[in-house]
């Protein structure tokens, strides 16, 4: 990686353009309203927009447009440039624990293109393939999951947490259940869950980790009561941990008129092995962009479906929660994933995916702190090194930049005060996982010998720590020419 | 094993991880989960496909699709995509990171994220811009809460009938669920005026549901005698000609990003764009990046007032949006790039004159009235059905064109982007003319 330190903006010179326009048949069209005009006269915002319908109303742009004004081979060459600065799956080895960074395959990449020129309003009898898709998802989904029917309108995991809590809230509200308004979430949760009960209107109570990471049920029971919406789980939790008193859980909110709700951020290591439906789920959601291989983007577009057990079939696909259909070409994506493995390797996935975190977990515990012994799912946590001296989990995590790998979700759960979260997926090869697995074990020998080096890294990437104190107290979020 | 393309393991692998794992088979990694979970069943799937196999599976579904001429909008804009955009936004570096947690290796998403706000704060005229949002209904949503957040004890907002159906649809979700009174009206001054709200804000359209530019004049001072934030939902390829809402002086600006050369895609995906005063800056929701300089001197930038989002602030953040949509955000900043000021210009007076010529060319037809005369439109346009309108649409379609979308008012609108040829354009009318309506 090299790096580059230019701004579109700094590449711009009045005069220069990189558009084409089709301008060829002005001279038919001016002439409609009574007279041709003049091409200085049609370009010129003033005299174009406040031409002969004007009604002096002010209705028009004054300021001046701001915009680069750049050559189609700027345009390339700078972006390009850019690019180079950054680090994807395709460039190495991606393990950010909660967010599945699996190989994006490149035919999903380009099956969507051939869905561009489809109007989202269009009648269904002229969309008939992209229903199909759709169709063919909901059942792929229900299939997998155990659930009876999926919306697709969600366009991110946290976006589905919120429609799947307004589908429980709906549930409710149907029964003339208003007083259920607190909804149960664990300590190890993610910090969308919270966030999205909050924008639900729902009151969160925190549910505690026993010391074996699970939820501790003898915790759960006394906030159990009429005023409990439901309980958002994760399972495998974000230790990686199977939530394995699952069942008595499920029970005891049911019993207490509660709706479990299931956040898939989790769901690869279940592939093959484990339904949510069939654990006493009511309503989940999927992230496409992570179990089912579309890419993250640098931050989306991703998808979260979400699915609803029998009990919420009435209600799922009534919250209006995004314009159209959802994010359509991350569907087609995710389809043609589907599809490509098949059920006979659907299936492998989970497995593999747990395989290789167990490899990497057994492989590193005696120079990192595994702060529970168990086996582990997808993902599982580290806190900080087993002999430190000084060394933080932000050193560990930046001198991962150095060699080459991206470093794991740092600093989250917040169960530990040094948490590494690792996450391998399955489309990782063994050469791959003992190179990191090397490298984990050099860093740790590193820290013992020469902690300077930790401290100070990264030293081989295109910038150094930034300094993130002043970028929020003096915030500089656009470009100005000084 | 090993016979999977995305699987790299081969048998050996497989027993070497086992055994490093402690365990005898790939079962074993399950024995903490109770054995009635488990799935014995087999996935209700399809069998694997080769990649053609898959390919010619889309290309039949797609044959199932009618190809048509969209003189459609409402809210999804057939402009063309320069074919630089596809091409850097397929770059790898871009397509396969996640959100720019390591901004070392991230600085080329976090560039471009900066570019975004900047070319965002140009076009809306205001000061600060977020790194994106799933979509424009999605953000006016987010701007409707925002102004709760904003205006502290204050619980009702303002929302013009006149928005588009599908932003008016995702803004009744929200209220509903996060107890906001959301009161819609077409007379949104009136309302206001009348000052026995406890109004968070308003929420105004640029352009509205029948094209038409609206006129903003007092309205934000009215908005801020009254104690609330005025927001206005915006078409952004239409702000480099129409007022912006900094000239209106609204303290935020909304809406999707599709019309900046995303494909129309059956809906998705787009991007929804958030733009604020400076005074609202911390109230935004979703990522926002930062310049800054790393310890060298270098300028670095960073995602920053992250003590607004919901991984440090869980229930008290200001959203809970994580992922956004970055990539499409890159797209439109690439065509921003592409087309620059006169190329945004020119294609706002293309559409502008292909769109009055087809709305004198229907009118002229005599099975239309013009509900609107003397409202200035740009691209889209309403009108006045004379005859019955679900067979004018059908032999549109049977004509192959898109057009002529019924509204709740009883009209029809027509969208003209740059993409319809005059030609077309004469073609449609013909249709219309001809038609035993």
């Amino acid at each position: 990686m090299r790096y580059y330190d230019k701004l579109i903006f700094e590449l711009s010179r009045p005069g220069r353009s990189g558009y084409s326009l089709s301008l060829k048949n002005r001279a038919t069209l001016g002439t409609v309203r009574g007279g041709t005009t003049s091409e200085a006269q049609w370009w010129g915002p003033k005299d174009v927009f406040q031409g002969e319908r004007t009604a002096a109303e002010g209705i028009w742009r004054e300021a001046p447009l701001d915009l680069p004004e750049v050559s189609e081979p700027d345009v390339v060459r700078h972006y390009t440039n850019l690019s180079q600065m950054n680090f994807g799956v395709d460039t190495g080895f991606y393990p950010l624990g909660s967010c599945t960074m699996k190989y994006n395959p490149k035919i999903n990449e380009e099956v969507v293109s051939l869905f561009n020129g489809l109007h989202p309003l269009q009648p269904e009898s002229t969309v008939k393939g992209a229903r199909a898709v759709l169709d063919f998802m909901d059942k792929a989904l229900a299939a997998i999951t155990g659930m009876k029917h999926f919306t697709f309108l969600p366009c991110a995991g946290a976006h589905g947490e919120l429609t799947g809590l307004m589908l429980i809230r709906e549930y409710h509200m149907s029964r003339g259940d208003s007083a259920r308004t607190k909804i149960i979430v664990p300590d190890s949760a993610h910090g969308t869950n919270p966030a999205s009960a909050a924008v639900c209107g729902l009151d969160v109570v925190v549910v505690k980790s026993r010391p074996d990471g699970l939820v501790d049920v003898e915790d759960l029971k006394p906030l159990l009561g009429p005023d409990i919406a439901g309980i958002m789980m994760t399972n495998p939790n974000t230790l990686g941990l199977f939530e394995r008193d699952i069942k008595e859980i499920a029970a005891l909110v049911h019993e207490c008129g509660g709706l479990l709700y299931y956040d898939g951020a989790n769901m690869n290591p279940l592939l093959g092995v484990v339904r949510p439906g069939d654990m006493g789920f009511d309503v989940m959601h999927l992230n496409l962009h992570k179990t089912f291989s579309t890419p993250h983007g640098g931050g989306g577009p991703g998808s979260g479906p979400v699915g609803v057990s029998e009990r919420l079939v009435p209600f799922f696909d009534k919250p209006r929660v995004s314009g159209f259909h959802g994010n359509f070409g991350v569907i087609v994506r995710a389809c043609a994933y589907i599809l490509s493995l098949g059920r006979e390797n659907i299936k492998m996935a989970g497995p593999l995916a747990t395989l290789a975190a167990n490899y990497i977990k057994e492989s590193l515990k005696d120079c990192y702190k595994l702060p529970i012994e168990s086996v582990c799912k997808h993902e599982f946590v580290f806190d900080g090194l087993l002999e430190p001296n000084g060394v933080t989990t932000l050193d560990v995590a930046k001198r991962l930049l150095d060699y080459g790998f991206h470093a794991p979700t740092i600093y989250f759960p917040l169960l530990f005060h040094q948490a590494l979260m690792i996450e391998p997926t399955e489309t990782e090869s063994l050469q791959t996982l003992d190179a990191f697995i090397e490298v984990m074990r050099t860093i740790a020998k590193e820290a013992a010998e020469d902690p300077e080096i930790l401290h100070g890294a990264p030293h081989n990437t295109p910038i150094g720590r930034p300094d993130e104190t002043s970028a929020a107290r003096q915030p500089v979020l656009k470009y100005s020419a000084e | 094993m090993g016979t999977f393309a995305y699987f790299p393991h081969t048998e050996e692998d497989i027993r070497v991880m086992l055994e490093r794992a402690g365990v005898s088979s790939l079962d074993g990694l399950y024995a903490d989960v109770p054995p009635e979970f488990k799935y014995k069943g087999e996935y209700d799937l399809p069998s694997a496909m080769s990649e053609e196999e898959v390919r010619s599976w889309f290309e039949s579904l797609v044959s199932r699709n009618t190809r048509l001429k969209v003189f459609a909008g409402a809210g999804a804009y057939d402009h063309y995509t320069p074919s630089v955009i596809p091409y850097i936004t397929s770059r790898s570096e871009f397509l396969t990171a996640y959100t720019p947690y390591q901004c070392e290796i991230s600085q080329g998403t976090l560039r471009y994220i900066f570019e975004w706000q900047t070319m965002i704060c140009a076009l809306t005229g205001l000061d600060v811009a977020n790194a994106s949002m799933y979509d424009g209904p999605t953000a006016a949503a987010e701007a409707m809460r925002m102004c709760v957040a904003c205006t502290r004890k204050r619980n009702t907002v303002v929302a013009s009938s006149a928005l588009l159906p599908n932003v008016l649809a995702t803004l009744r979700t929200y209220a509903r669920y996060s107890g906001i009174n959301l009161v819609e009206t077409w007379s949104v001054a009136e309302a206001v005026a009348e000052g026995t709200l406890d109004l968070a804000g308003v929420i105004v359209p640029s352009i509205n549901r029948f094209g038409i530019i609206e006129s903003h004049l007092g309205l934000a001072s009215l908005v801020h005698e009254m104690g609330g934030l005025m927001v206005e939902y915006c078409d952004p390829s239409a702000l480099a000609v129409v007022k912006t809402p900094a000239e209106w002086g609204a303290d935020i600006a909304v809406g999707d990003g599709q019309s900046l050369g995303i494909p129309l895609c059956y809906g998705g995906p787009y991007v929804g764009f958030m733009a604020c005063r400076n005074e609202w800056m911390r109230k935004l929701p979703g990522r926002i990046v930062g310049q800054t300089r790393d310890a060298e001197g270098r300028r670095a930038f960073v995602l920053t007032l992250q003590a607004r989002e919901q991984h440090i602030r869980r229930e008290k953040a200001t959203s809970n949006i994580c992922s956004n949509e970055s990539l499409m955000a890159l797209w439109c900043t690439v065509y921003l790039s592409i087309m620059g000021p006169e190329g945004m210009r020119k294609l706002n007076a293309i559409c502008y004159e292909r769109s009055h010529y087809l709305h004198d060319a229907l009118l002229a037809t005599g099975k239309f009235t013009d509900p609107f005369e003397g409202r200035q439109f740009l691209k889209e346009f309403a009108l006045k059905p004379l005859c019955d309108v679900a067979k004018l649409q059908q032999a549109l379609l049977d004509a192959g064109f898109f057009g002529a979308l019924s509204t709740e008012e009883g009209y029809v609108t027509f969208c003209v982007t740059e993409r319809r040829t005059p030609e077309e354009i004469d073609a449609l009318v013909k249709v219309v003319k001809e038609a035993a309506l």
